[in-house]
């Protein structure tokens, strides 16, 4: 059974497939190849889910970027790359989700926080302001008396 | 009591909700980007030992068909399959067979064992036809209009609920989605 | 057997958690002694009755006992024994008992430890272990029970997960459980301390140890599986935001943040319904987190499997202990008397300003992460939030967290001249020119944030050796009195600059890895070569091996230096059986300055094969950083100051030092 297993893996790694092996095999053309692997980093692996096809080794995200490199090597734009798959897969396969309304929020929200904690942060500083100068009640006529004596006790 | 201490407690209480909606939400399934789209381009061989291959042309027949993407390399398949073979024979429905990146023979063996459904088939040997039709897993189950527009795509194994609920009517030609050109 | 007394342990210690939750609370309350007094056996007992527990699943594991369905499940005879025990938590219901066990083991830790804790608090404490207890307990007990028996016995398992199948790995969730669960102590301090009305210096000191071991263990247990992330998904990535590594950051994030402003409660009696609040936020991302691992609410490559029950039972508990803790704390919060006062530009100014920012950044690791959940939700709408996004608005967040990190610890409490301690500085300030300018001369401007990175790295470092160096007037006595006056400084000081420094060393790691990495892609025959890094690196062919549950295809590389063979790198591809999955592993040489990292594809059907080599420079600068980061908790743990005895005297002193205290740390 071992041995069948073996032989198996073997076969499947040496022999000539009749179905296509999907196998990395970089661009001649290195600028077109370092393209592709920044594609191949913003392109999500659809079976692994949240991994890009660059860092997994799934069937499906072997063969993405192998279509990838053909894509470049046919002279499309890295945008012309990435419409292609969204036209297929949809906006979900891009790792950065797209600017628009609905990812607005996404985008924007991490500013309103900031904007939240720093001005808690101002909230916080401005109260304990007043706490401090709240804190500083006058003294009263008699109190003021009392005081007086002692200082003059002092000296 | 102070608004600014309740802050915290509506806030959980909202995240509370969405995730209680959540709960209810499927995030494996990704929705067809295909859906109201013609169907791509394409002509594929039949499987080893089958007449009549598959091709754009073959989804235009003015009646609407299902296009069930199978291998024999999967496993889940296997489990689907007893429906698609009830569903040939107990209806006239015109079902087509994507075959996924299988070796003919082994794609020729699965279907001669366990039955076959398909009134046409394609071999897609190397994948490339399941990605423009935007498939990501096997199986994968598509409701084609008779115009060649793609209506549905149900993802992974094809139970009776989905296939009375979502896939008869539309092979009825309820629930239609215009297509965009 | 075994699998009947270990059910009936969980099941018993169900109705002890019970118990120990109800009866102690009405008791602190009503001042009825003979109920709180059933506070301590209740924890002590609970927590023997979950290590039976515990000991009877390891043994049906380790025995291979099929008649138990998760040990079918999850194990297989062939498995090496070190990961059949770590089968035992490789899984849900397994893992959900070692929660609840190292959730009762601190509940019997306050139990048996508490002596100097004012008995109210301490009864209150441990009611509120109690029913945390309770709402596990009842999801273990009802709806994923590790003891359910499956007829007929199956002849043999159906495997764990090859990629589970590793030591770092296999040792990383007990290390997150200690850190998730630890902070349940700080939570129920905090509502035990909201319930008497009272929060003071002697409650601070107490929750600081626990935080700090929770703290401690949580960075560990991250650390570790980023680091088998490195060496085993394929291809050296460390972290992805994915969903559930995130779970397991934010509260790390609050727990810092929570670590940070007790200080401040016992050092200056301030900032007291700020810290309760963070420490009932720390658990709740805790409890978080577990919803978002087993609910299958979102999408991740490490996800258990999913079941809806359990999915909204989560959530009905979640709504319970933290809405009501938030609610609580609504309620009595401000009746929670405030403290000190202090100047913005102080100790404590920089304390609140390392707290801002860290409640900032995890609420944008939460929204991220939320994000696709909520958006779905509403418009139905399916998008995912990448490393992208997370990138761009985490690491903006973090910078002014670092610059200030350096100069906090130099300033002293309730007011500081910030001019004065910037010009303390100084020396690190040099340094860390010295270095930008080093890094841009040698790498140039792209990228620029290798420059920003070594520049915050090295503040870092060089902060907290100043911060050290300061307090033991280095150079400015003899060589003896500052090694004396480092002897005895508190350990907390040595524990904190070690961690600071330790953060920056990672800082560094991740910089230098990120920015000077090289990739090389090509496809190789046997003999030939390629230069990277200044290594020449011959492809040798591949040959078939087999281990002991798989079977795999090796690849020999030579690694030679100035034409001498320095390395002979073996990556494989292996191929497992049960379950039926293809792994790959890469082969790496570590080196302080970059680590060589080979991997091994597929053939090109010619004699060709897909390889991969990196150079990494730096990398293992992260781990060693976070080490650091680990050995820093560790050390201040030992702080004197921070045993269970230092409460009482501390209550003695309090009293008649109501004058601000002199600060020698």
């Amino acid at each position: 059974m071992r041995i069948l297993a073996i032989v198996m893996l073997l076969a499947g790694v040496f022999a000539a497939p009749a179905v296509a092996q999907y196998v990395d095999q970089p661009l001649s053309d290195p600028q077109l190849e370092h393209r592709a692997q920044v594609l191949h980093k913003e392109i999500r692996c659809l079976v692994c889910q949240n991994q890009a096809i660059a860092d997994s080794n799934a069937q499906l995200a072997r063969q993405l970027r192998v279509i990838v490199r053909e894509r470049l090597e046919a002279g499309d734009s890295d945008s012309d790359v990435k419409t292609y798959l969204v036209d297929r897969y949809g906006d979900w396969v891009l790792m950065r989700p797209p600017l628009k309304a609905s990812t607005l929020i996404l985008w924007i929200a991490p500013f309103v926080i900031l904007a939240f904690v720093l001005g808690g942060a101002a909230m916080f500083v401005l109260r304990r302001r007043r706490q401090q100068q709240a804190s500083v009640t006058p003294l009263d006529a008699q109190e003021e008396a009392r005081l007086a004596a002692i200082l003059d006790e002092q000296n | 009591m102070r608004l600014r201490y309740m802050l915290p407690a509506i806030a959980f209480l909202v995240v509370a909700v969405g995730l209680g909606v959540g709960l209810t939400l499927k995030p494996r399934e990704i929705p067809s980007a295909l859906i109201g789209k013609p169907v791509p381009e394409f002509s594929l061989p039949a499987v080893e030992g089958r007449t009549g291959g598959l091709a754009t042309a073959d989804l235009k027949i003015g009646t609407p068909v299902l296009v069930n993407v199978f291998a024999s390399w999967c496993g889940p398949c296997r489990v689907e399959h007893p429906l698609f073979m009830e569903l040939a024979r107990t209806t006239d429905v015109t079902i087509y067979g994507l075959n996924q990146r299988d070796a003919p023979a082994d794609a020729a063996r699965w279907l001669e064992t366990f039955g076959d459904p398909y009134d046409k088939t394609g071999a897609d040997l190397d994948g490339r036809v399941s990605i423009d039709w935007g498939v990501y897993g096997v199986p994968e189950t598509f409701v084609v209009d008779g115009a060649g527009c793609i209506q549905y795509k149900h993802i992974s194994v094809l139970t009776r609920d989905v296939l009375e609920e979502e896939i008869m009517p539309r092979l009825q030609g309820k629930k239609h989605v215009p297509c965009e050109k | 057997m075994i699998a009947e007394l270990g059910h009936f342990a969980i099941v018993l210690a169900l109705a002890v958690s019970i118990v120990q939750g109800t009866l102690p609370l009405v008791g602190a309350q009503r001042g009825i002694d003979a109920l709180s007094a059933i506070a301590r056996p209740a924890a002590i007992m609970q927590f023997l009755l979950l290590v039976l527990a515990f000991v009877a699943l390891t043994l049906a594991f380790t025995g291979s006992d099929f008649s138990v369905l998760n040990v079918w499940q999850n194990s297989h005879t062939q498995k090496p024994m070190l990961y059949k025990i770590s089968g035992v938590w490789g899984n849900h219901e397994g893992s959900l008992l070692l929660w609840v066990l190292i959730l009762a083991a601190f509940g019997f830790g306050v139990a048996t430890m508490g002596n100097n804790l004012p008995p109210s608090l301490r009864t209150r404490v441990i009611a509120i272990q109690g029913l945390i207890g309770v709402g596990f307990l009842l999801l273990l007990v009802f709806l994923s029970n590790p003891f359910e028996r499956v007829f007929p016995v199956p002849a043999q398992g159906n495997g764990l997960n090859p990629l589970l199948q590793d030591p770092g790995l296999a040792f990383h969730p007990p290390f997150l459980y200690l850190g998730y669960v630890g902070f349940s102590i700080a939570f129920s301090f905090a509502v035990a301390a909201l319930i008497e009305g009272k929060v003071d210096a002697a409650w601070a000191r107490w929750v600081r140890p626990w935080t700090l071991a929770a703290w401690t263990a949580l960075t560990i247990g991250i650390a570790m599986g980023s680091w088998w992330a490195y060496y085993e998904l394929g291809w050296g990535g460390w972290w992805f935001w994915d969903p559930v590594e995130n779970a397991s950051f934010m509260p790390w994030l609050l727990g810092t943040a929570l670590l940070h402003s007790a200080i401040v409660v016992e050092k200056r009696d301030a900032l007291k319904t700020w810290t309760v609040l963070l420490a009932i936020l720390t658990f709740s991302f805790s409890l978080l987190g577990t919803f978002i691992v087993r609910s299958g609410v979102l999408n991740s490559v490490h996800a258990f499997a999913t079941d809806p029950a359990r999915g909204v039972y989560i959530l009905a508990f979640l709504v319970v202990a933290i809405g009501g803790s938030l609610a609580l704390y609504a309620w009595r919060a401000p009746t929670l008397k405030t403290g000190g006062v202090f100047a913005p530009i102080s100790r404590e100014g920089s304390l609140v300003l390392n707290n801002l920012l860290l409640i900032a950044a995890t609420a944008t690791v939460f929204i991220g992460t939320m994000y696709p959940l909520f958006l779905d939700a509403i418009t139905g709408e399916k998008v995912t939030v990448g490393p992208p996004f997370f990138n761009a608005t985490f690491v903006p967040l973090m910078v002014p967290l670092v610059v200030v990190m350096a100069i906090g610890p130099m300033m002293p409490w309730k007011r500081a001249d910030l001019a004065g301690t910037l010009a303390r500085m100084k020396v690190a300030a040099m340094i860390t020119v010295a270095v930008a300018l080093l890094t841009l001369y040698l790498s140039g401007f792209e990228p620029i944030l290798a420059v920003l990175g070594m520049a915050l790295g090295t503040w870092l470092v060089a902060g907290a050796a100043i911060d050290i160096g300061e307090r033991t007037r280095v150079f400015r006595i003899s060589l003896r009195d500052t090694l004396n006056r480092g002897r005895n400084l508190p350990r907390s000081a040595w524990g904190g600059a070690i961690a600071h420094a330790g953060l920056g060393v990672a800082i560094l790691g991740i910089t230098g890895s990120l920015s000077w990495e090289i990739e090389r892609l090509q496809i190789m025959r046997p003999g030939d070569r390629i230069g990277i890094a200044g290594y020449e690196v011959e492809f040798g062919g591949v040959a078939p091996v087999t281990g002991p549950n798989y079977d795999a295809v090796r690849g020999t590389f030579r690694v030679f230096r100035d034409d001498e063979l320095v390395e002979v790198m073996t990556p494989e591809t292996r191929r497992f059986t049960q379950p039926s999955m293809v792994t790959t592993e890469a082969a790496i040489r570590p080196r302080n300055f970059g680590d060589l990292y080979a991997v091994v594809g597929e053939s090109n059907g010619d004699g060709g094969f897909a390889t991969r080599i990196y150079h990494k420079p730096m990398i293992n600068w992260l781990w060693v950083g976070s080490i650091m980061m680990a050995l820093g908790g560790l050390v201040s743990l030992t702080d004197r100051r921070l045993r269970v005895g230092a409460p009482r005297r501390r209550i003695a002193e309090a009293k008649p030092a109501l004058r601000p205290q002199q600060q020698a740390t």
